[in-house]
Order: structure tokens, then C-alpha cells, then sequence
């Protein structure tokens, strides 16, 4: 980190134009930050640009005809013809992708032919559902997965371990589909303790102004409490689910870390030293495998924010996942490119995170 | 003991959290609001000059007035006057003059004029979307419409090309595309050529019933009653449309008493409320035909001996008691039960013998066909049935699935041997049928045309295409209902796009919700007659 510019590679190790006076180290520090920042902005622009032509050419190539969207079954070939040529798919691919990126350097993602909204605002109904959602879920899983399998693997073969087993393989193996609406039908229909399919009942709807549009968030910017509980009702089931399908994965690779861990010698050398298990297995152990879990974390939560499309249609959860693949199904393609410039992005930045992560919890990373 | 107790915490938080019942006690909807779970994810626009799905249709209903409409009490009346107060027919036949009711307003509080509703139709045909041809049956273009849509005070005037028979006129002008719309308030938000269409699709303009509050695409529409409606302010101050995909999260949504209407329970799910005191079931024939149609390009099912057979290898009712329990009726004329002249007679049934005998003496004692069906559960089951069936006769069917647009596509492109599907009226008038299944002026591969005939490649016999025109033109009532009862007779022995059920809509709802319609076989759903008590 802190060469002196004497020791860099021959080539690159010219002496600095004079300038600034700051010592050598330090300005060869900057020069790094920032070449370092430039590249990440790089490396996440090209990401985007590859992301966006591969789902370009995609889209274009798969069998399903747009323009029929647009115009409808009972069109005649010349409002056929008119739709395709006001869409621009009579250009050749590459000029058809060139202008989509024109317009999308303006900000503007054109308008959805399966919703007739621009999806920049299609969008930003859609996603903050999902990133409710896939938040609430990914801290459900963390909060129990991460001490789940942290006692199962200290308690190897015990009957937390064996518990810990069976919820994950239930959570592996069962149908979301089913399993939400046998809660829905349990939680909502028989007990009625949470509310049913929807983001909020019916007389909130619309009730609390929208500012970030999470709605939990948004009734707690309003200060309605009503309407938070009524939120918190409905989230609270779907969230459940996805949390325990995240919960299942979590505790498992925390379980297998946690193993490795201890069987290792510095664990049987805290032991030997006389520290209490409780420390050895939170304090030492738990911590050294902060770095491969805060990675499966990032991981979980990522596929969550992909959008559970099944979780969003049992429980009529408008989110991003249902959004694309109704769009892909319909070959609206300004609706897919959009929604998958979001998620390359969701995905970059929880690299960037996790990368950020493992500097502070890693010495050796720095 | 003080490192163990945050998890304890935690387990317990979430665990209370679960635990402790999170709804208010909410029984039942508001009584002045209507809520109805419905699938709605096919709106692509409100545009009355652009939307042409089922339940963007059902919305537009709602939002404008037309020149004539349909009652909700008494559909089977036909068109009554609406914002046309009367009108006239020319000597001719080829001019009708409306009067237009004084004293109605938009939403916006601009009157009602009749420069209004010329522009409207003018504006339809200009935009040029899927429903413009509707109107363009009248001989209009983009480029004579303005000639031929004029007004003069409170007075409309529509030219024809031709003598056109009142009620065909009529009918398409109570469909959706002839919705009024408030001409001062679109034009303020037209953004260059398009008529307003990119603002109107997503808001109201009209003069009905209801005003939009929101509509947010896969999740919700919101009406809210229009206090100075010229009928009378509706009873239902909102009505909600919700998104809900799944019949079975519909049906528990009922039975919870948080919505007042589902609108798409399956027949299991209909079985399954029926012991509940507190719900009731409303059917409602609809005009949707379900038909399997025998592509003329193929050898085989273009020699007639085959088309006959066909006929008498689908399981009608063995089907309508099954499967299609209660959401579709044997009916095999394409006119759907409900329109202007329908046929009720069901010549055929379920007879392998017969089958057998017709293709024998036809010499014909095997074959490889296919069907391209779309990925809907009950057209593959009914498509399932017909390989049974046709098993027996020494015929294999290989059966396709694809999704919507897919099949469609290959459709459109008169590529599918078998297609099993619906078909849904565009209007309220017979010749919206009969004009698709019963009519083919050009069966050359390069006609793009539009109609089922023509995608499967029957050349309609020069008799009936000309009787199918002559039915538009024929001013008697009586008459024009003779004609078609002949044209459905003919086809019936001829014709190989088998009309096969008609839909029926199963709406399950609270006991106290009263008057509801979906708007029968000729329209579209209706709210303002809806109480609940």
C-alpha cells in the first residue's frame, strides 16, 4: 500500500513531475484511489454496456413478435406495418441498439408496450416492492440463518444441528408456489393473523403519500402508524417465506464455515489457552468466516432482488420480477432492457459492498 | 448467561411477531366502495381510441359515454340513446344525424358538444390503432374522415359509404372506440402528431359515470364516482380493481371479506364457496367462442369427408361437464347467444361410429396431424380429449404448446395445422363474426388479412362472402336476422373453423352485493347500477 515510488515496476517508476509537494507516498496513494475509482466506474459501466447489449440481442432474436403487442390480433398489415416501422425494427440491430443507448444516455427508457407507462416510472413503482421485500427476507434469513448454523455446526450432530437440517432441506425442497399459499391459507384464511395478497389492505391504499415508495418506509414518514401496522401485515407473510428460503441457504454455508473453522489450529489453541467455548465459537471462529458469508449474504440478497416470481404472484406482490417476465413474455423489450439496467446495477453495487466489507473485516484485504 | 440472551431476544421478537394477529378487524369492505379482484395485467391503454383488451375495455366502459349505449339492467334491449338524445336517417340511407342530449359535462366540466363527439371519431380513425377499423367498416380514412364526420350546432353528422343498416351502424358506434371524449381537455395535452394519445392512455377525458383515480399496470385501477353523472351520481363512490392473479388467493380474499367481487375463480373454486351462506355466484354468458379451426393448406383436413368427421370427434358434452364445468356452454354456430340473429341449434355430438363411418367411406384410415395450442390449461385439455378421440379412428395429434404470442404469431402467418382458441367479439353487431369466421374475399398467402378464415386458409365460397356484405346492408331488422340464420345454416355444413362452446363468466361475490353485470354477450362490464346493501 505504502511504497515509495522507488520500489515500482521499471516503465511506471518515472519520479513524479514536481508539483503539489506532498511527499512521494502520499501522492502516489492518491493517484491510486483515484485511478482505482475511475477503473470501478469503468468496470461498472462496461458491465451495464454488455449486460445491456447481450439482453439486446436477446430480445431480438427471440420468436415473439412485438409489434403484435402494440397493434393488437385483428391489426391489418398496414397498421402492422406502421407500428414496425414507428418501432424501428426495420433498422438493422446494430442501429436499433445504438439509438436505444442514445436514449438511454438521455435518462429515458422508453415506454413499456405491455403497460403503456415510460418504464422509468414503471420502474420505480415496481422495484422499491421488491427491495422491501428482499430486504425484510434477507434480514429474516441472516437474523436466524447466521445463529442457526453457527449452533448447529458448534453443536455438530446434536438436535439443533438435526433441526437445522430439516428446516434447510424443507426450505430446499418444497415448492414456493404451495408453500405460500398454504400460509396464506393457514395465516390469512384460517387464523387471520396477517393480511391477505396485496401491499396494503384496501382503505390504506393510497392513503399515505409515496416518497420513497417503500410503503413501510413511507407510513413511517407520515407517521401513520395504521397504516405501517397494516403494511407490516401484509409484507410479513411473503417476507416470512422468502426469508425462510434464505434462512435454508444461509444457516447451511454458515454451518459448513463454521466447521471448517473449527477444526483449525488456532481454534484448538484459544481452547488450550482456557477461553470459554462461547468465546472461541462467536469471538474467534464467527469471525473469520465473516468474509466468505458477508459474500452468500450479498449473494442470497441479490437473487432475492431478481424478484421471486412466483412469491410476487401467490401473493400479488407487483414487483420487478413479475414486471420482466410479463415484459419478456410479451417482447417489450424497452421493459426488460430496463428492469435488467436496475439489477446489473443492484448487483454491481452489492460487489461494491461487499468488497467495501471485506477491507473492514478482513486486515489482510487491505 | 448475558452473551445467550440477544438471541433469545431475537427468537422471541420474531417469533411475537408472527404470533400476534396483525389485521384490524375488518370484515368487510366500505359500503360505499365496490372491490373486485380480477386479473388486469392485459390494459396496455385507457385510450378509448386505442385500448382493445378485455379489461382496459372494461375501464374505458366506465370513464366515457358513448353516442348510444347498452342499459346494465336490460341488455337484452339493445342500444338505447346516450349523449345522442335521437337521430336520423337520410332518404338514402347514407347519412345519419344525431341530436345531442343538452346539459351533459365532462369531468373536467367542458359541455358535452357535438363538435366533441365528431372529433372523437375523427380522432379514432386518424390514430389509426387496433380498433380505428370498427369505424372504418363506414368507408372513413384518415384521409376523408373530417369529410365525412361533421357537426353543425348540436347536431352530428355521420356520411357512409353506403347504405349501411342502422343497427350495424349503431352497434360498433356503443362499443368502445365511439367513447366522446373531451376534445379542449386531449388537445391541451397532445404532444405532436398523436392526438393525445400518450396522456390519454393513461387518464380520463370523459363524461361517465366514473373518473380515474389511478392505475398502476399489474396492481390496481381506482374509480371514483362522478357526483354530476346526467343519469345520477352512481351508488358506489370508488370502485377498486385489484390484480390478483391466482383464483385460489381470490377466493380466500372473498371468503375474508376483503373484496366484494372475484372475478376469475376456477371451477374448483366455485365448487368451493358454494357452501357459503355469506357468497353467491353470478353466471353471465359472455361472448367468447371457443372453436377449433382445420387449416384448408393442409392435405388431409382440407378434404370435406374430414371436416365432417372432426365434428363429430369432439366430446361436447362429456367436456362441458367436466373440464368446462360451468365456464363454457355447447354452442357450434359463431354467433355467440346474445346477438342479433344467433342460431341455437347444436347439430352434432360426440359420435365415434359415425366418425369412423364418414372417414371409411372417404378411404381415409390414418394420418399424422397436429395442433398448435396455447399454454392455457383448458385448451390443452380440450385438445387432449380430441387426440383421444381421434386415436380411436386411427388419427395421431401431436400436440404443441406455446405461449400466447407464439402461437399467434404462427397463426397470423397461417402456419398452425389445428388451433384450438377463443375468439371474443369486437362489437356488438353480428357482422363482427361473421365478417372473421364466414369471410374471405382474397385466400392468397400475401392477403394479410386478419380474419379466421383467411388465417386458416378456407376460401369462403363466393355465395357467402356475398351474402355476409348484404347482411350489412339489409335496413329490416327482421330480415337481416333471417340472413343470418341462413349464412350460420350454411356454414354449419361447410365450414371448417368449428365454433364448439361459448364462454360463461362465473363472478363470485358477497350476498349483498346487488345488480352486478359484466356486461353479457355484447359488452363490457358495467358499475354504475351496482349497490350493496
Amino acid at each position: 500500500m505504502a511504497q515509495p515510488d522507488t520500489l515500482d515496476p521499471p516503465g511506471q517508476g518515472m519520479p513524479a513531475p514536481a508539483g503539489g509537494g506532498l511527499p512521494a507516498a502520499r501522492r502516489t496513494r492518491l493517484r491510486r484511489r483515484v485511478r482505482g475509482l475511475a477503473g470501478l466506474a469503468m468496470t461498472l459501466a462496461l458491465t451495464l454496456l454488455g449486460l445491456l447489449l447481450v439482453t439486446f440481442v436477446i430480445g431480438r432474436v427471440m420468436p415473439i413478435d412485438p409489434v403484435l403487442k402494440v397493434v393488437g390480433e385483428r391489426a391489418t398489415q398496414a397498421q402492422y406495418d406502421a407500428a414496425y416501422q414507428a418501432m424501428g425494427l426495420d433498422k438493422p440491430i446494430w442501429q436499433q441498439f445504438l439509438r436505444y443507448m442514445a436514449e438511454v444516455l438521455r435518462g429515458d427508457f422508453g415506454r413499456s408496450i405491455s403497460t403503456g407507462h415510460p418504464v422509468a416510472q414503471d420502474l420505480r413503482r415496481v422495484f422499491p416492492a421488491t427491495l422491501e421485500l428482499a430486504t425484510l427476507g434477507t434480514l429474516i434469513g441472516v437474523g436466524l440463518g447466521v445463529p442457526l448454523g453457527v449452533i448447529a455446526a458448534a453443536r455438530r450432530g446434536g438436535w439443533i444441528d438435526q433441526i437445522a437440517r430439516v428446516v434447510a432441506l424443507v426450505g430446499y425442497s418444497m415448492p414456493i408456489f404451495w408453500l405460500g399459499l398454504m400460509g396464506l391459507l393457514l395465516f390469512y384464511g384460517i387464523l387471520g393473523w396477517v393480511g391477505g395478497p396485496g401491499r396494503q389492505g384496501i382503505i390504506y391504499d393510497g392513503m399515505v403519500p409515496t416518497v420513497t415508495g417503500l410503503v413501510l418506509a413511507d407510513s413511517l414518514l407520515a407517521g401513520d402508524w395504521a397504516a405501517f401496522r397494516d403494511a407490516f401485515s401484509h409484507i410479513v407473510l411473503p417476507a416470512g417465506l422468502l426469508g425462510y428460503f434464505s434462512l435454508a441457504y444461509i444457516s447451511r454455508m454458515t454451518r459448513s464455515f463454521m466447521l471448517e473453522q473449527l477444526s483449525a489450529e488456532y481454534v484448538v489453541t484459544a481452547r488450550v489457552k482456557g477461553l470459554s467455548e462461547r468465546r472461541v465459537i462467536w469471538s474467534h471462529a464467527l469471525r473469520n468466516i465473516l468474509v466468505p458469508l458477508v459474500t452468500v449474504i450479498a449473494l442470497s440478497f441479490g437473487s432475492l432482488l431478481e424478484g421471486s416470481v412466483l412469491t410476487e404472484i401467490v401473493f400479488s406482490w407487483p414487483g420487478i420480477g413479475q414486471y420482466i417476465t410479463k415484459a419478456l413474455l410479451a417482447g417489450d423489450m424497452n421493459a426488460v432492457l430496463g428492469g435488467t439496467v436496475v439489477i446489473g446495477a443492484c448487483f454491481v453495487t452489492l460487489n461494491l459492498i461487499s468488497d467495501i466489507l471485506y477491507r473492514l473485516l478482513d486486515p489482510r484485504a487491505k | 448467561m448475558h452473551n445467550r440472551f440477544p438471541l433469545r431476544a431475537l427468537i422471541l421478537a420474531s417469533t411475537m411477531s408472527v404470533a400476534a394477529p396483525l389485521t384490524g378487524a375488518w370484515a368487510e369492505t366500505p359500503a360505499d366502495t365496490l372491490v373486485i379482484a380480477h386479473q388486469i395485467d392485459d390494459i396496455i391503454s385507457l385510450d378509448p381510441g386505442q385500448s382493445f383488451e378485455f379489461s382496459g375495455q372494461d375501464v374505458v366502459k366506465n370513464l366515457y359515454d358513448r353516442l348510444v349505449d347498452f342499459d346494465p339492467l336490460d341488455l337484452k334491449a339493445g342500444f338505447k340513446p346516450s349523449l345522442a338524445e335521437s337521430w336520423q336517417v337520410s332518404e338514402d340511407g347514407k347519412t345519419i344525424t344525431f341530436t345531442m342530449r343538452q346539459g351533459v359535462s365532462f369531468h373536467s366540466g367542458n359541455p358535452v358538444r357535438a363538435e366533441d363527439a365528431a372529433w372523437s371519431l375523427q380522432r379514432a380513425v386518424k390514430l389509426n390503432k387496433s380498433p380505428a377499423f370498427i369505424l372504418n367498416q363506414f368507408g372513413f380514412t384518415p384521409e376523408n374522415v373530417d369529410e365525412m364526420v361533421s357537426f353543425d350546432g348540436d347536431k352530428l353528422i355521420l356520411k357512409l359509404d353506403r347504405p349501411y343498416a342502422q343497427s350495424y351502424v349503431l352497434n360498433c358506434l356503443a362499443s368502445e372506440v365511439g367513447s366522446v371524449v373531451d376534445k379542449e381537455t386531449v388537445m391541451a395535452h397532445a404532444e405532436g402528431e398523436d392526438f393525445g394519445n400518450a396522456w390519454l392512455s393513461t387518464n380520463d377525458a370523459g363524461s361517465g359515470p366514473f373518473t380515474l383515480s389511478a392505475w398502476r399496470p399489474n396492481e390496481a385501477v381506482q374509480l371514483a364516482a362522478y357526483p354530476d353523472y346526467w343519469q345520477g351520481a352512481p351508488a358506489m363512490a370508488r370502485v377498486i380493481v385489484r390484480h390478483v392473479q391466482e383464483s385460489s388467493a381470490q377466493r380466500l380474499l372473498l371468503e375474508q371479506g376483503d373484496i366484494d367481487v372475484a372475478r376469475n375463480l376456477t371451477p374448483t373454486d366455485v365448487d368451493g364457496i358454494s357452501g357459503n351462506d355469506g357468497l353467491k355466484v353470478v353466471d353471465e354468458l359472455r361472448g367468447r367462442i371457443l372453436y377449433m379451426g382445420l387449416s384448408q393448406k393442409d392435405p388431409l383436413l382440407s378434404r370435406p369427408e374430414m371436416v365432417e368427421a372432426m365434428k363429430y370427434l369432439i366430446d361436447y358434452a362429456g367436456m362441458e361437464a367436466s373440464f368446462l364445468k360451468g365456464q363454457w356452454k355447447v354452442h357450434q354456430n359463431f354467433l355467440p347467444e346474445g346477438y342479433l340473429g344467433a342460431a341455437d341449434e347444436n347439430p352434432w355430438s360426440y359420435d365415434i361410429e359415425k366418425a369412423r363411418q364418414i372417414l371409411g367411406d372417404a378411404g381415409i384410415t390414418s394420418g399424422n396431424l397436429t395442433a398448435i395450442v396455447r399454454d392455457i390449461r383448458e385448451y390443452l385439455d380440450v385438445a387432449q380429449t380430441l387426440q383421444a378421440a381421434m386415436a380411436q379412428v386411427g388419427l395421431t395429434l401431436e400436440i404443441q404448446q406455446m405461449t400466447g404470442a407464439q402461437v399467434l404469431d404462427a397463426y397470423r402467418a397461417r402456419q398452425v395445422p389445428i388451433f384450438i382458441g377463443e375468439w371474443g367479439p369486437d362489437y356488438a353487431d353480428p357482422h363482427t363474426n361473421a365478417s372473421t369466421f364466414a369471410h374471405n374475399p382474397n385466400n392468397a398467402d400475401d392477403a394479410g388479412l386478419s380474419q379466421l378464415a383467411w388465417r386458416n386458409s378456407w376460401a369462403v365460397p363466393d355465395e357467402m362472402n356475398q351474402a355476409v356484405e348484404a347482411a350489412t346492408l339489409e335496413g329490416d331488422t327482421d330480415k337481416r336476422v333471417q340472413m343470418y340464420l341462413d349464412i350460420q345454416q350454411q356454414y354449419r355444413e361447410i365450414a371448417p373453423i368449428i365454433p364448439m362452446f361459448q364462454k360463461i363468466e362465473q363472478v363470485a361475490m358477497q350476498q349483498n352485493v346487488r345488480n352486478w353485470t359484466s356486461g353479457g354477450s355484447v359488452s363490457s362490464v358495467m358499475y354504475r347500477q351496482v349497490t350493496k346493501e
